[in-house]
């Protein structure tokens, strides 16, 4: 338990590292940790606090306030309907719903099996191809209901 | 790489520039922009490359940004020595070899390409090289000119003048198309009042939302007090629907990048950020990279051009916050802290950026700031409508043809953008509205088709410009859905530091959502104008201030849509689900079976070959059914 600690201790140290221990690069390095944790364990961001130098209410509103962080972990495959305006216009609404069933978990939920985590995000930028739907950074395009099972499938393996 | 400080350098890494923009031999051209890559464009590269390899082919591979035609994706361009170079859409992997065998043959037998383009514009320079000797073959005739295909024909590329053209990685094909040669000009020969000068001359209002005049702003700037000050680029491109700056940023960063050093050196900065949003990761490396390679030819540094002004720029990611788009709360996230806006009264531009003059500007804005050096203020003026120079950059989607960005003089009338650039909206249907401006914007009528687009005419609409999103919607948009849909979406995304914001949005969703259920009352849509004022008055900021645009441009234009949901329990676009009803046509149906196979619920019932039925109670009206029918056979009520 208490290498564990160390250990972490200086994994977390290598990130603020990477941005000279700056203050205004906080949410630079919760991206780091969310990138090597999957998302952000209050034992770490505890760290944070003390390694920075910075009150833990103080990180812990900036890991809250931004709609990127997770407080709770992740699936292995994050799964990110778009609910931007022309994915709206174009029926993104049935493919979560066609999701949340599939996957048998309500929309921010993440399997029992942790396969695969569900979340809706706000325009992906690829507007014209939507609906839209990005499967662990993967961009599927013109999504129909029928498409998915297929598609959860490949993930799945 | 040695550095660039003179002229003559300048010029010499144009050159570079040119022998890969247009070399010698063969180049096969992939338009790998996110959205070129989503459709698959990653796959056809690959598949050239290893052809190419493989017969070791003499052709030079090379990837693009996106030129626009998003529908046509993945596309790849081919330009051959002494011929019009020729653009191909929707090309698959599979379709590889034999768009190289058709090259070695010289023809066009087995996929046609869509245009071809006989010369290459170069807005900067103010002038066109023709490919080759610019004659164009007989068997290339009969493909139209990309002036003459109607998704281009109106077009004008200033901010999107390099996207699809160059390589976005080669700074030399960026100088090679005039890149550059603005900031030369600006710091070697011109006084920092001077440049502002220009820039106000040339009318540039911000691309972001406002439309504030970005040389009034950078004049202010320039004389707020205090030694160190910013510049910064606002890359959040929060509005839904709306992907320009991405476009831009991924496609041709450096137009970004010398509009910024222009600009930090007219207003007396030394540091410069980049706000990226976290959703656009290509946008962040392609930047990162352009960045590296400013720095190497010492464009970005100390001492730029020899003359004594050092300026460098960071990049700085965006954590998933709407807000963060506004300007103060895009500054507090720079310096590490939760997004919250502050009170209007204090201005950025004196006290921004840890509390010093901060001048913002939006990717497009700072993306034409090169051209306008180059060319002259008094050209920029004379494109465009009298109070909205230059052009705009509009994402073109939702329900309608030809998807895709296009980039238009100011004054374009929104006819010639859903009909002509866009061809209409797709299917048959009905063409209802077109929503502008984001979350702050409205919905722009049928009847409106006419109007002029520009800052102003768009506001007097009751919409507004934001950052140029234009979702098109038919017949089958429910403009109250489209209202609920927006007053989530920043119910959501408000900070909820003041209160009107926080909770008088969240009422009116309250009142929009049981309008959509069919729970609505008499007077509701009078409460949602009462609470709409009182939500503008009172708000921090301007999500809040802007919040019931949406809400009172429907309200204005389809006032008949609420009443048929809150009078007649009816959803007439049959989109509100508590309102509608799915069924068969016993006519059209050919009893295939699909509906059965697709329905979740076993709502869908039938016999095969004859008419199948939905059962109302346990459909749940997902949709599946519409979705998959191929004889156009549910109707939904
Ligand atoms: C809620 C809100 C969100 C905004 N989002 C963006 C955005 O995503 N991108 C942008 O360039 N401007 C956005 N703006 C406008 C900026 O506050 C600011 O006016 C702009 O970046 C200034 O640059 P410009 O003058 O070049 O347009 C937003 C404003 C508000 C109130
Ligand atoms: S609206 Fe879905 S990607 Fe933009």
């Amino acid at each position: 338990m208490e290498t564990a600690r160390t250990d972490e201790r200086t994994k977390l140290r290598e990130i603020i590292a990477r941005y000279h221990g700056e203050k205004s690069s906080l949410i630079a390095i919760l991206q780091d940790i969310q990138e090597a944790y999957n998302y952000l364990p209050v034992a770490i961001l505890k760290m944070v606090g003390q390694e920075m130098d910075i009150p833990l209410m103080r990180v812990y509103e900036v890991a809250t306030f931004y709609n990127a962080f997770s407080l709770t972990p992740r699936g292995k495959n994050v799964v990110e309907v778009c609910a931007g305006t022309a994915c709206h216009v174009k029926g993104a609404i049935n493919l979560l719903e066609n999701l949340e069933r599939e996957l048998e978990i309500k929309c921010g939920e993440t399997t029992k099996d942790e396969t695969f985590t569900l979340e809706q995000v706000r325009c992906l930028g690829c507007c014209s191809l939507a609906p839209v739907v990005r499967i662990d950074g993967n961009i599927h395009a013109y999504l129909t209901q029928q498409q998915i099972p297929d598609i959860l499938r490949n993930y799945r393996k | 790489m040695s550095k660039i400080n003179t002229l003559e350098d300048l010029n010499k890494a144009g050159k570079r520039g040119l022998a890969t923009l247009i070399p010698s031999g063969t180049k096969i051209m992939v338009g790998m922009a996110t959205s070129g890559i989503a459709s698959g464009a990653q796959d056809v590269y690959h598949a050239l490359d290893r052809e190419i390899r493989e017969r070791r082919l003499d052709i030079i591979l090379s990837r693009t940004g996106s030129m626009g035609m998003d529908c046509m994706e993945p596309l790849v361009d081919v330009l051959e020595p002494g011929k019009p170079r020729l653009a191909y859409g929707k090309i698959t992997a599979k379709k590889a070899p034999t768009l190289l065998e058709q090259i070695a043959k010289g023809t066009i037998e087995t996929i046609k390409p869509f245009y071809r383009m006989d010369e290459e514009e170069s807005i900067i320079l103010g002038k066109s090289k023709r490919y080759g000797d610019g004659s164009v073959p007989a068997y290339l005739k009969e493909i139209p000119t990309i002036k003459e295909i109607p998704f281009y024909a109106k077009q004008v590329k200033i901010a999107t003048r390099n996207c699809g053209l160059i390589d976005p990685e080669s700074i030399d094909e960026y100088i090679a198309k005039g890149g550059y040669s603005g900031l030369y000009k600006a710091i070697t020969g011109m006084k920092p009042e001077a440049i502002i000068k220009e820039v106000i001359a040339s009318g540039l209002r911000g691309r972001g939302g406002g439309g504030f005049p970005a040389g009034i702003k950078w004049k202010t700037c320039r004389e707020a007090k205090g030694d160190v000050k910013y510049v910064i680029c606002n890359g959040d491109e929060g509005d839904p629907g709306a992907y320009m700056d991405r476009s831009v940023m991924e496609g041709d960063p450096h137009s970004v990048i010398e509009g910024m050093i222009i600009g930090a050196f007219a207003i007396g900065s030394h540091d410069g950020y980049i706000y990226v949003r976290n959703e656009y990761p290509l946008a962040v490396a392609n930047l990162g990279k352009a960045i590296e390679k400013a720095r190497e030819y010492g464009l970005l540094g100390k001492n730029i051009f020899n003359s004594g002004f050092d300026f460098d720029i960071r990049i700085s990611k965006g954590a998933g916050a709407f807000v963060c788009g506004e300007s103060t709360a895009l500054m507090a996230s720079l310096e590490g802290a939760a997004g919250e806006p502050r009170a209007k009264y204090i201005h950025t531009v004196e006290h921004g950026l840890w509390n010093r003059p901060s001048n913002l500007n939006n990717v497009e804005t700072w993306a034409n700031v090169p051209a306008i050096l180059t060319r002259g203020g008094k050209w920029f003026a004379g494109i465009g409508a009298q109070n909205s120079t230059g052009t705009k950059v509009f994402s073109v989607v939702g329900k309608i043809n030809n998807i895709g960005l296009v980039e238009v003089p100011m004054g374009t009338p929104l006819k010639d953008i859903v009909y002509d650039i866009g061809g209409g909206v797709p299917h048959g249907r009905k063409f209802k509205a077109v929503q502008t401006g984001g979350p702050s914007g409205g919905c722009i009528p049928e009847k409106l088709i006419d109007l002029r687009v520009d800052f102003d005419e768009l506001w007097k609409a009751g919409s507004m410009m934001g950052s140029g999103g234009m979702i098109v919607m038919d017949d089958r948009t429910c403009m109250v859905d489209i209202a609920r849909y927006f007053i989530e979406f920043l119910e959501s995304e408000s900070c909820g530091k003041c209160i009107p914001c926080r909770e008088g949005v969240r009422r009116m969703r309250d009142i929009l959502e049981d309008i959509c259920a069919g729970k609505g009352q008499a007077g509701d849509v009078e409460l949602l104008e009462t609470m709409s004022q009182a939500i503008i008055d009172g708000s921090l900021c301007a999500l809040g201030g802007s919040a019931p645009n949406p809400v009172l441009s429907t309200i204005r234009y389809f006032r008949d849509e609420y009443d048929a949901h809150i009078k007649e329990g009816r959803c007439p676009a049959g989109v509100c689900k508590a309102l509608i009803k799915y069924s068969v046509d016993s006519e059209t149906c050919t009893g295939c079976g699909m509906c059965v196979k697709v329905c979740p619920t076993g709502a869908a019932r039938g016999e095969k070959k004859q008419p199948h039925v939905i059962d109302e109670a346990t459909c749940t009206r997902c949709g599946a059914c519409l979705e998959s029918c191929k004889f156009d056979a549910i109707n939904v009520k």
